[in-house]
């Protein structure tokens, strides 16, 4: 491969602590596969720096086969870069072409406040999970097996297709309103479409919603870009449900 | 139920039941500015009838004007309260990649449409309110016949006038080319993703503004 991989100019945004005011920051890397993930060529990157004697950028990432929900990245101007139904770590560099200049910042929302770079906090999703994203089960050891109870096959592929949401927040950082309704919708909407949600249904749909308000995310304005961004393609039917869920909970 | 409407919901709900009655308001309104191309006496009734009809101008014209009053106000609150949400601003958005322009862009349509609805208040509203209330003048008689078609027709002399109207009338056609379906998904419809409402919104967003401009076009260049 040497020699023939591609050279590239990144613009990366760089804060020092949550405290500081960032700025953005010009880098090359030279010799980069295509065969390389975008975190690898971030690897690449941070190796130079660390050679160097540079502080090497700080991002997020864990599991790194698409399913952890922690990598992030607004790559030229899209949430996980310019690729469909994938996150960072699954974008590859073949995806670019060699000469190419890479915008790189993190998430921005108010709700999502930088810590170092690339890295932002996102436990304002945590917070709005715990405020109802949950069914209370007695787990005293006789706890009744799930499977027990008849459900559709259309009721549990549709909760099913919401639950693949990883939480990741690629729909905020895409959303020109910064919100996080689809988000909120997919894991209001996991819990309504099975019998066992049912219970706390109305408390759930009250008190995630109230959550998310507190944590200053933006209204929807149905432009549509967070399903479009979305690693797991969850729909907006999902955003539609929650709202049919809080006029049903408020009316009662 | 107070709180549904405090809530980000709530809000977006509101914006589209007012919508929805805005949207009914139009098809009214352009169905009596039509009848001034086929018939003058038809319009002259239908607009003595709108304005001096104690129903319309006293239960209907209050509720229209809260409508009108509401949504811009609302949209400007929520324009406002998603502006802070955003925080810190890309150094580089590729919005085109995942939504229209149009939905982008409600704010800058509405502003347009404020705008214009300021000079229609200037050209049409304010002056029948002082003919009607101030002067006291119910008749709708000038010079022995009635004055509605004959202020339609001076008002459109004005080429001015008439190109503001047709931009003001584009900008609404794009703004109702997202808000129609828009204020289904809001209410928590799944109609507004079906191909069959879109096809239909499409097509109420392109006609409704289209007659409003051919009324005014006709009148610029038929004026007797």
């Amino acid at each position: 491969m040497s020699g023939k991989g591609m050279n590239l100019t990144l613009k990366i945004w760089r804060q020092k602590d949550a405290q500081s005011k960032g700025k953005m920051e010009t880098y090359n890397v030279t010799d980069i596969s295509e065969h390389m993930s975008f975190l690898e060529m971030m690897d690449v990157l941070n190796e130079q720096l660390i050679a160097s004697g540079d502080e090497p950028v700080a991002f997020d990432h864990d599991c790194r086969e698409g399913i952890c929900g922690m990598c992030s990245l607004y790559i030229n101007g899209e949430a996980h870069g310019p690729d469909r139904g994938i996150t960072t770590c699954q974008l590859h560099m073949r995806m670019f072409n060699d000469g190419d200049t890479i915008y790189i910042e993190p998430w921005r929302a108010a709700a999502f406040p930088v810590i170092k770079d690339l890295v932002v906090d996102r436990t304002s999703f945590e917070r709005i999970q715990q405020a109802g994203g949950y069914i209370s089960v007695n787990t005293s050891g006789n706890t009744q097996d799930a499977n027990a109870l008849p459900i559709s096959k259309h009721a549990a592929d549709e909760a099913m297709d919401a639950a693949t949401c990883i939480g990741c927040g690629a729909c905020v950082a895409t959303c020109k309103n910064s919100s996080a309704m689809l988000f909120v919708g997919a894991k209001v909407s996991q819990y309504a479409l099975l019998p066992q949600g049912q219970v706390e249904a109305a408390d759930r749909v009250k008190n995630m919603v109230a959550q998310m308000d507190l944590e200053g995310f933006g209204n929807c304005t149905n432009t549509g870009a967070c399903e479009i961004e979305c690693p797991k393609g969850i729909s907006l039917e999902n955003i539609a449900r929650m709202n049919r869920e809080l006029m049903k909970a408020s009316i009662k | 139920m107070s709180g549904f409407f405090k809530s980000s919901i709530g809000r977006k709900v509101a914006m589209a039941l007012s919508a929805f009655f805005l949207m009914f308001f139009l098809i009214i309104h352009l169905a009596v500015n039509l009848t001034s191309i086929f018939s003058e006496d038809l319009f002259n009734e239908l607009s003595h009838f709108m304005g001096t009809n104690p129903a319309v101008q006293f239960a209907m014209q209050p509720v229209l004007l809260f409508g009108v009053v509401f949504h811009f106000v609302m949209g400007f609150v929520l324009e406002l309260r998603n502006r802070k949400a955003i925080g810190v601003s890309y150094a580089k958005n590729n919005g085109a990649a995942n939504s229209t322009w149009m939905s982008r862009n409600m704010i800058y349509s509405g502003l347009v449409i404020l705008a214009f609805l300021v000079l229609h208040f200037i050209d049409f509203w304010i002056p029948e309110i002082n003919v009607k209330y101030i002067q006291g003048d119910m008749s709708g008689m000038h010079d022995g016949e009635f004055r509605y078609f004959h202020e339609l027709q001076h008002k459109f002399l004005s080429p001015a006038r008439v190109g503001a109207y047709v931009i003001a009338f584009i900008l609404l056609a794009l703004h109702l080319l997202h808000g129609f379906t828009s204020a289904f998904q809001s209410m928590g419809s799944t109609a507004g993703r079906k191909k069959a409402l879109q096809t239909f919104g499409k097509v109420y967003s392109i006609i409704i503004p289209l007659g409003f401009i051919i009324v005014a076009v006709y009148h610029h260049f038929n004026h007797h």
